[in-house]
């Protein structure tokens, strides 16, 4: 569905005769003003990404001026290397990386089997569970944030990944809500056949869905590996030693002041490096990603 | 409800149960057992130590009548709320909407609109931060060009919300990949029909693309309430709630509340006002939905 690139607007305006311009002519005029008004936009949307990129190559002297210089005259790179001399960075990442990793882990395994029984298998109080589970996707994260605090803090995890990363081997709302929307669109008949030959349900999923669902294995993977990477709330509610930290919270060193000038080239490169692995993902998945709103928003 | 009659049939409900396993058991541990202790929490007084003392609705009373700051919360929540949600519905359609046409680079666009909306977090934080920066932020930079005097973006209890708006709406991507997969599912011949009837593109807008819109708008806006009500990194990155608490939204509060001044008891009852406002504007919304959004194939 998504593919269906054919503009309907531009397709019938073909068809409509009583326009005064010509026909090629009016499209013309359409398709420039679109674009007039999409570069338009673009190049708003793109001048904080630039201003990171600029500011980040810049000395503190010239970020400091007024008025202000697009392009730095002198180019910093020292900057980046700084990052990771004055704080711990490249641990900071490495944590990142971790949590990542376990997050998504995590959450593949427990999220497509869940989907799998919602999507594939009758028993009672299915269709109640279901909508229980989605009932928790408006339930704010800061209404069990105490509890877990104490929960985590009673069995001693404070302080380590555990808190973030076991979790989300327990199940995610959305993730399986995903695969459930998946599952569904799988044919009968190959879990029929499956189960004449006598495969036991377990392998069903393991051989004959799992498989097939490469797609939106790699969307929740995808959504989990942001979700994770950019995560800030639960690290600083549970981390306390700073070689914990992961990025998100590691960078906000930045913001203290030295001398009483915040070194916003430093601040800008780490950022930015930070935020590489995110656009690197996005740019080779932005499909992946699409398709999961897609399902989400559009197919109920 | 269903019953399995058969072994089959009981066999596989069992095995359905299993599948779920993980969300249930994960649902009962970091959502239900939270979600009950934390109520019970809301009607106590304790700081992290010892064992809650119960003080019936003592929070309930001091937070509405005596406690400024809880106010803050709600005023500021309610403005960015209000002010964000209805701009970015209209404006996430007008993009979708040119999106939707048949030009050239079409991909490249969508990728550099949507990328915003996945790049969130502390890195962005820190970034807008300096963009809002009074003497030496790019907005100040291109809004002196026009004359325009220096704003202190962050720093005047006046405009700040304006900033956090601004901000939000540079995310605007995401609302309008959903818009666009709404777009692209409305099929070709309605507009063909509605051409051949005599309707101009404008008509066609308003009888054809708005009302097939509908289940779109109405997701967007319920993942867009929950969403905004629940804002906390920025402004726990770029303000810390301030200035004057013109940015002390729940999240804020919440997590002042109860990580620094160890109120745990209280800052359940914040966590439980803002539960109950989200729950009930969602149902509320959801209840109107009868009204204005139509799903194909249920009336008629």
């Amino acid at each position: 569905m998504a593919r269906q690139q054919s503009a309907p607007v531009t397709k019938t305006a073909s068809q409509a005769p009583r326009w005064e311009m010509g026909v090629s002519q009016h499209r013309l005029v359409g398709a420039f003003a679109t674009y007039f008004m999409l570069v338009i936009g673009a190049v708003i949307l793109m001048i904080p990404f630039f201003w990171m990129l600029s500011t980040s190559l810049k000395t503190l002297d010239e970020v400091n001026t007024w008025p202000i210089t697009w392009i730095p005259s002198e180019w910093i790179w020292q900057n980046y290397i700084d990052v990771f001399q004055r704080i711990p960075f490249a641990r900071f990442l490495m944590n990142s990386i971790m949590l990542a990793t376990g997050g998504i882990v995590g959450s593949i395994i427990s999220c497509s089997l869940p989907g799998f029984g919602f999507a594939r298998l009758r028993f009672p109080g299915r269709s109640f569970l279901f909508f229980v589970m989605l009932t928790t996707l408006m339930m704010p994260a800061w209404v069990v944030i105490v509890p877990h605090f104490m929960m985590f803090n009673t069995i001693g995890w404070l302080d380590t990944f555990l808190p973030i990363v076991v979790p989300s081997f327990f199940g995610n709302a959305f993730y399986i809500f995903l695969f459930r929307q998946y599952f569904l669109g799988i044919p009968k008949e190959l879990e029929d056949a499956a189960r004449v030959d006598g495969c036991s349900t377990f392998r069903i999923f393991w051989q004959i869905f799992l498989p097939m669902s490469l797609p939106v294995i790699a969307t929740v993977a995808v959504f989990a590996f942001f979700y994770y990477w950019n995560d800030l709330l639960y690290p600083l509610v549970y981390f306390r030693s700073q070689h914990n930290f992961p990025v998100s919270l590691g960078m906000r060193m930045f913001q203290t002041a030295e001398f009483n000038v915040i070194h916003y080239p430093r601040m800008m490169a780490a950022a930015l490096m930070s935020l590489i692995p995110c656009i690197l993902v996005f740019s080779f998945a932005q499909r992946l990603f699409i398709q999961g709103v897609v399902i989400t928003g559009v197919e109920k | 409800m269903y019953l399995p009659k058969t072994k089959m049939a009981r066999r596989e409900a069992i095995e359905g149960l299993l599948f779920i396993l993980p969300w249930l058991v994960g649902y009962l541990i970091f959502r239900l057992g939270p979600l009950l202790a934390s109520f019970y929490l809301s009607f106590t007084n304790y700081g992290g130590t010892g064992t809650p003392k119960w003080i019936g609705v003592g929070n309930y009373g001091y937070m509405f009548s005596e406690d400024p700051r809880f106010w803050d919360s709600v005023r500021s929540t309610l403005t960015f709320v209000v002010g964000f949600l209805p701009l970015s519905l209209v404006i996430g359609l007008g993009i979708a909407l040119l999106m939707n046409q048949k030009v050239r680079g079409i991909l490249l666009f969508r990728g550099i609109y949507y990328l915003p909306a996945v790049t969130t977090g502390v890195a962005v934080a820190l970034l807008w931060q300096f963009v809002f920066h009074k003497q030496y932020g790019v907005l100040s930079g291109i809004l002196g060009w026009f004359g325009v005097p220096q704003i202190g973006w962050l720093v005047d209890p006046n405009v700040v919300m304006y900033a956090f708006i601004l901000m939000a709406l540079w995310g605007i991507g995401g609302t309008m990949i959903v818009y666009l997969a709404g777009l692209q599912a409305i099929p070709s011949e309605l507009y063909e029909a509605a051409t051949i009837d005599g309707a101009n593109s404008l008509q066609r807008f308003w009888t054809v693309t708005l009302p097939l819109l509908t289940p779109v708008i109405f997701f967007n806006l319920v993942t867009g309430l929950i969403a905004a009500f629940q804002i906390f990194e920025n402004a726990y990155i770029m303000t810390g709630g301030g200035p004057n608490y013109a940015t002390y939204f729940f999240g804020l509060n919440i997590y002042f509340t109860a990580f620094r001044s160890l109120r745990f008891g209280y800052a359940s009852t914040i966590a439980y006002i803002l539960f109950v406002l989200i729950a009930a504007l969602t149902l509320f919304v959801m209840g109107t939905s009868r009204r204005w959004v139509y799903y194909a194939g249920e009336k008629e």
